[in-house]
């Protein structure tokens, strides 16, 4: 049997993974109809820092063609976070799936006159391919991945940095299927000066002036068996705000990479330098310690690579007053950069103690990986439940905010105040 | 120059969209006008989204980036007006 990843069958675990979905449409439809009566995305509610107040009372519902009501952060690009009810099932919905665009001439992509092409002076030679074409010439593949936008939670980080002000719905989780990248650039030939390949969609600025959003990657990476060009997220064809007809798949690195509306890749012998390489999506040099993107390490900085270890518990919401003689359900979603989660604890008492958390079905090292903890019923007063993930690389989420000036990485322990009444 | 044509295709896609985008306005105060040039490429909405914990600095910095690194039409004489427009309506609290 073909496996995924991390050894789950491929067509049985897709089957169940699909029923696993739909079944959170139903239960997440009922679920937007609660978060409009509740404040929207509160990132306070769920035992974080707050966003800015200005974020929060712009913020609002909004359906977007095609998707169900989610998060407004701006109208244009345009920018909607998934609400955190989603996040009770490990797999994210396409139409809950979220949105993210820096520029915002967007066209829609017709998938019939769509054409990929192929190049670049380290590549051996030019291809153009139509979608039935790459579909035809090469093998089918497909990876359970998360999606998480590099400034997932920005608008969590005290002092408060400038950009778009995430809570923690900024990311999704997807069974992806295409082909693999590197196929498609062993067709093409990789000379041996190849140093990284360079990604553009068919999305636009508005002026001319605007820097194109193209993003590149190490050459080692795009030729990872794990990197897909994806025409298919949870078995449909990619909703138009998540990439139609195609997009990158950089399983376990963060969004930023995953250019959407793919049109062009570029095999290059010169670090890409654009300003959403040179200046955008940099991290403090040496300040976390995700792998490097080597050839484009700068003096101070150097770009975002892999997510970090992180967790959510979506089952409570801070100050929630629980029924005294129950057992508390802790529930919620971990993920990594693809080392793959190892354990969450959970704590009960402010993180004096910790418990192991029972994790749900392995879909997959790159996939969120659900956890679960009974905490026995306990007499009335208030108690602080925290949750922490580790990965198999023996990274843990961080107490305190490792701060840097763009807003990425937060993975700070979440903390919600529950009182037992 | 602006690519019109394509901005307005753009802002059909998104049907309701651009009506709800209509809907974000800006506080009214001297500078407001010259603020509204930003609304050539994104939504003024980035503004009440990024209030206020920006000083005037903040803010100054945040509009030349969109000059220098995102190719703005915005002139040299309109980057302290709007900033003090920023500042005065969407920034820090003073401290006190």
């Amino acid at each position: 049997m073909k496996k995924v990843n991390d050894g789950i069958p491929a067509s049985a675990s897709r089957r169940k993974l699909l029923t696993g979905a739909a079944g959170a449409g139903v239960l997440t439809a009922l679920g937007a109809t609660r978060v409009l009566a509740d404040a929207v995305g509160s990132s306070g509610a769920l035992g974080f820092a707050e966003l800015p107040d200005g974020a929060l009372s712009e913020q609002m519902l909004y359906a977007l063609p095609g998707k169900v009501p989610l998060i407004k952060k701006t109208f244009r690009p345009p920018n909607f976070e998934t609400p955190i009810d989603y996040f009770r099932a490990p797999v994210t919905p396409n139409n809950a799936f979220f949105v993210r665009y820096h520029i915002a001439d967007i066209p829609e992509v017709k998938a019939e006159e769509w054409t990929l092409g192929v190049g670049g002076e380290s590549a051996g030679r030019e291809l153009k391919f139509t979608l039935s074409q790459l579909r035809k010439e090469f093998k089918a593949a497909e990876t359970m991945a998360v999606c998480q936008c590099s400034g997932n939670r920005r608008g969590l980080f005290e002092p408060h940095v400038a950009g778009v002000e995430w809570g923690v719905g900024a990311m999704g989780n997807a069974l992806w299927r295409g082909v693999r990248l590197k196929d498609v650039l062993d067709k093409a030939g990789i000379k041996a000066d190849a140093l990284e390949v360079a990604f553009d969609g068919a999305d636009h600025a508005v002026l001319d002036k605007t820097p194109d959003f193209v993003k590149s990657l190490p050459i080692e990476i795009a030729r990872n068996q794990d990197t897909l060009i994806a025409f298919e997220m949870n078995g449909k064809p990619l909703p138009h705000w998540n990439g139609f007809p195609a997009r990158l798949v950089v399983p376990g690195w963060t969004g930023t990479y995953w250019v959407k509306h793919l049109v062009s890749i570029k095999v290059i012998s010169k670090p890409e330098t654009n300003f959403w390489m040179s200046t955008a999506y940099r991290l403090p040099r040496g300040k976390f310690k995700t792998p490097s993107f080597k050839s484009q390490v700068g003096e101070a900085n150097e770009p975002i690579t892999t997510m970090v270890v992180n967790s959510l518990i979506a089952s409570l919401k801070n100050g929630q007053q629980i029924p005294h003689g129950k057992p508390l359900e802790v529930k919620g979603i971990a993920w990594d950069g693809g080392a793959g989660i190892a354990g969450v604890e959970i704590s009960a008492d402010a993180g004096t103690t910790w418990r192991i958390a029972r994790l749900g079905k392995d879909l997959g090292r790159f996939s969120f990986r659900e956890f679960a903890l009974a905490i026995p019923a306990r007499e009335r007063g208030s108690m602080v439940v925290m949750a922490r993930a580790t990965s198999r690389s023996g990274e843990t989420q961080v107490e305190q905010l490792i701060h840097n000036p763009a807003g990425y990485h937060h993975n700070v322990i979440q903390r919600l105040d529950l009182k037992i009444v | 120059m602006m690519r019109t044509g394509i901005a307005l295709f753009a802002f059909a896609l998104a049907g309701g969209a651009a009506a709800q985008e209509a809907k974000v306005v800006l506080k009214d105060g001297p500078g407001k006008d010259k603020a509204m040039q930003c609304a050539a490429c994104h939504s003024l909405d980035y503004i009440q989204m990024n209030s206020h914990f920006l000083d005037k600095a903040g803010w100054t910095a945040s509009i030349n980036k969109m000059i220098n690194a995102f190719g703005a039409p915005i002139s040299k004489e309109d980057v302290e007006p709007i900033a003090d427009y920023l500042a005065q309506n969407y920034g820090k609290p003073a401290a006190k």
